[in-house]
């Protein structure tokens, strides 16, 4: 079975300050720490528990990005993957998930697969697109939001996360396209050691020229849509803060219990 | 042709509500462009949904076929690939839900027209439609462009506009003949599995102490545990912490666990994603501790402290003994 999952580098973005730097349409990220994007990790981790119990296959990661995110890469090869694509080409950068996941198209469109994973989104821009529009680009079937995959017969059967608690089963046939919900499995853990050891597995770069796409169908230029702009949302509604030592506002927040909570 | 469209999302014979929320801002998006405001039924018996939603939507475009009783990315990008096509609408409405973003992006690609997921709102600039959403742990908001194409896709946030809508159209009815020829194989739907019940029923707390991802690691939950304890209130916790595993999925509050309503809620290091504060907006109060000062959790409470959550709980912990005992 062979296996290919696309990979992410993003900023943690969640216990950081977030500033908008001066061109007004991406972050300021010099202090921010940069790691596999989360749901990625959970995808690389299916596929090598679906080798590791099917037996035999190729897992290949593959991610489009500048140079760092040969590190996402490196760490996905530790975990268990065998090979690397990394579309390094800037040609290719500053594109919408459209053409992202055209690049990505192009890469890939040549490699015989059974299954493509990705994350079900990024935790930085929070697309969410990448893996269904690949999906139509191979004309496969695909389901998002996998909390669970079983592979047999030439068939994936999966759990969908729906709302409110709930999941739906679905069976695709394969070749599919599936995105990887957080929580599907346990990670396993990459020591520093596990990725040096890992530098002997093949990683290849890519450029616009090697995956044959035209300078229009890459980037800006390739792409549907366009972000306009980033700005801070309106203030609004913001809590009353409470000042102090831990005990201080501690006594502040059992008043507060007291009061509105029946303690 | 034109027009604005809203896909219509129900489940099990229910109409999901977002699509109430989705045929409000249609609306006011339709007048803005002085277009008429569709809803889009999909199923293989839409009448009691036309029902429903007849006098939100000036007109309700339906397509029955026995393969739409359930929804499948697949049967339903194949009908709306279909009815897009012929009849072009300016902007066609899908919720962000797990149905919206399976099938948006899909959609989008094969029509190649612009899709901006997870939106928060749908603007008129100069008579083009514009997105704004939001990115980077909904901490910045981004205004998104469509290159002066004619026709665009949009999913909205659920929550972002009020399900409880005014309207007095009479929509008239539109039956198109299902465009599917063949049986969709690829694709197939099983059935739905409910969430398991478990030992604690958080939505029967009074006072929940919720933990986040900012709890940092799996041995700190005892410390969550104590505070809980000392207060006579039940742990609960954010998505991250059920992910790793630190707390069992019937502890989660959210889109995808629990909606919760307790007298005091204190969320511990939960940054306010919006499919957590889905589930707890409602509570009597909210108190909220988190290192970052503009994280959204403070949008949602009423009372607030920046600082870290592993300093401020010992210290409430004993004071919370110390008052009990």
């Amino acid at each position: 079975m062979n296996i290919i999952v696309c990979v992410k580098r993003v900023p943690e973005t969640s216990e950081a300050e977030i500033t908008i730097d001066k061109s007004g349409k991406s972050i300021r990220t010099e202090d921010l720490v940069y790691d596999i994007n989360e749901w990625d990790n959970y995808a690389v981790e299916e596929a090598v528990r679906i080798k590791e119990s099917q037996g035999g296959g190729t897992i290949t990661v593959v991610t489009l990005g500048p140079q760092d995110s040969q590190d996402t890469l490196r760490r996905s090869l530790a975990m268990g993957a065998d090979e690397a694509l990394h579309l390094s080409d800037p040609a290719l950068f500053g594109g919408d998930p459209y053409a992202t996941a055209r690049a990505l198209h192009a890469a890939l469109k040549d490699k015989p697969f059974d299954l493509l994973l990705t994350g079900v989104q990024a935790g930085d821009d929070g697309y969410g697109q990448v893996g269904p529009i690949l999906a139509e680009l191979f004309n496969l079937p695909h389901a998002t939001m996998v909390t669970q995959l079983t592979v047999q017969d030439k068939k994936a059967q999966v759990h969908r996360e729906l709302e409110g608690g709930m999941e739906e089963v679905v069976v695709l046939e394969l070749p599919a396209v599936l995105a990887i919900q957080t929580g599907i499995n346990e990670p396993r853990y990459v020591s520093i050691m596990g990725i040096r050891k890992a530098k002997s597995k093949g990683l290849r770069e890519l450029s616009r020229n090697d995956i044959s796409l035209a300078p229009e169908d890459c980037g800006p230029a390739g792409s549907l849509t366009e972000l306009k702009e980033l700005f801070l949302p309106p203030t609004g509604k913001v809590a009353e803060f409470f000042k102090g030592s831990p005990d201080d506002v501690s006594v502040k927040v059992l008043e507060i219990l007291k009061e509105k909570g029946g303690l | 042709m034109s027009g604005i469209w809203v896909l219509i999302e129900h489940r099990r014979g229910e109409i999901r509500e977002i699509s109430y929320e989705m045929l409000g801002k249609g609306r006011m998006v339709a007048e803005k462009l002085n277009q008429e405001l569709s809803a889009v039924i999909l199923a293989s018996d839409t009448k009691a949904y036309v029902d429903k939603v007849k006098k939100y939507a000036s007109k309700i475009l339906t397509v029955e076929d026995k393969q739409l009783e359930d929804y499948n990315a697949l049967t339903y990008q194949a009908v709306l690939s279909a009815l897009a096509t012929e009849k072009a609408p300016s902007l066609l409405l899908m919720g962000h839900t797990s149905y919206g973003m399976e099938l948006a992006p899909r959609l989008s690609a094969a029509l190649k027209w612009p899709l901006a997921t997870d939106c928060i709102d749908v603007e008129v600039e100069n008579g083009s439609i514009e997105a704004i959403r939001k990115m980077y742990s909904d901490k910045v908001n981004a205004r998104i462009g469509f290159r002066g194409a004619k026709n665009c896709l949009v999913t909205l946030r659920p929550g972002s506009f009020p399900a409880e809508i005014d309207a007095a159209y009479d929509g008239e009815v539109i039956s198109v003949p299902s465009p599917l020829t063949t049986e969709i194989q690829a694709r197939k739907f099983v059935e739905f599995l409910e969430a398991a019940a478990g030992e604690v029923d958080i939505t029967r707390a009074d006072i929940l102490v919720s933990v986040g991802r900012g709890i940092g690691d799996a041995e700190n939950i005892p410390l969550a545990e104590a505070l809980a304890q000392a207060l006579g209130a039940t742990l609960s916790c954010s998505r991250p912490v059920v992910d790793k595993k630190w707390l069992p999925k019937e502890r989660q509050v959210g889109t995808s666990g629990k909606t919760v309503k307790p007298k005091v809620y204190i969320a511990l290091g939960i940054s306010g994603a919006f499919q957590h504060v889905a589930g707890m907006k409602n509570s009597g109060t909210i108190i909220a501790v988190n290192k970052d000062p503009k994280a959204p959790i403070f949008n949602v409470a009423q009372y607030g402290i920046v600082d870290d959550l592993l300093k401020v709980l010992p210290a409430l912990t004993e004071k919370a003994k110390a008052l009990r005992a």
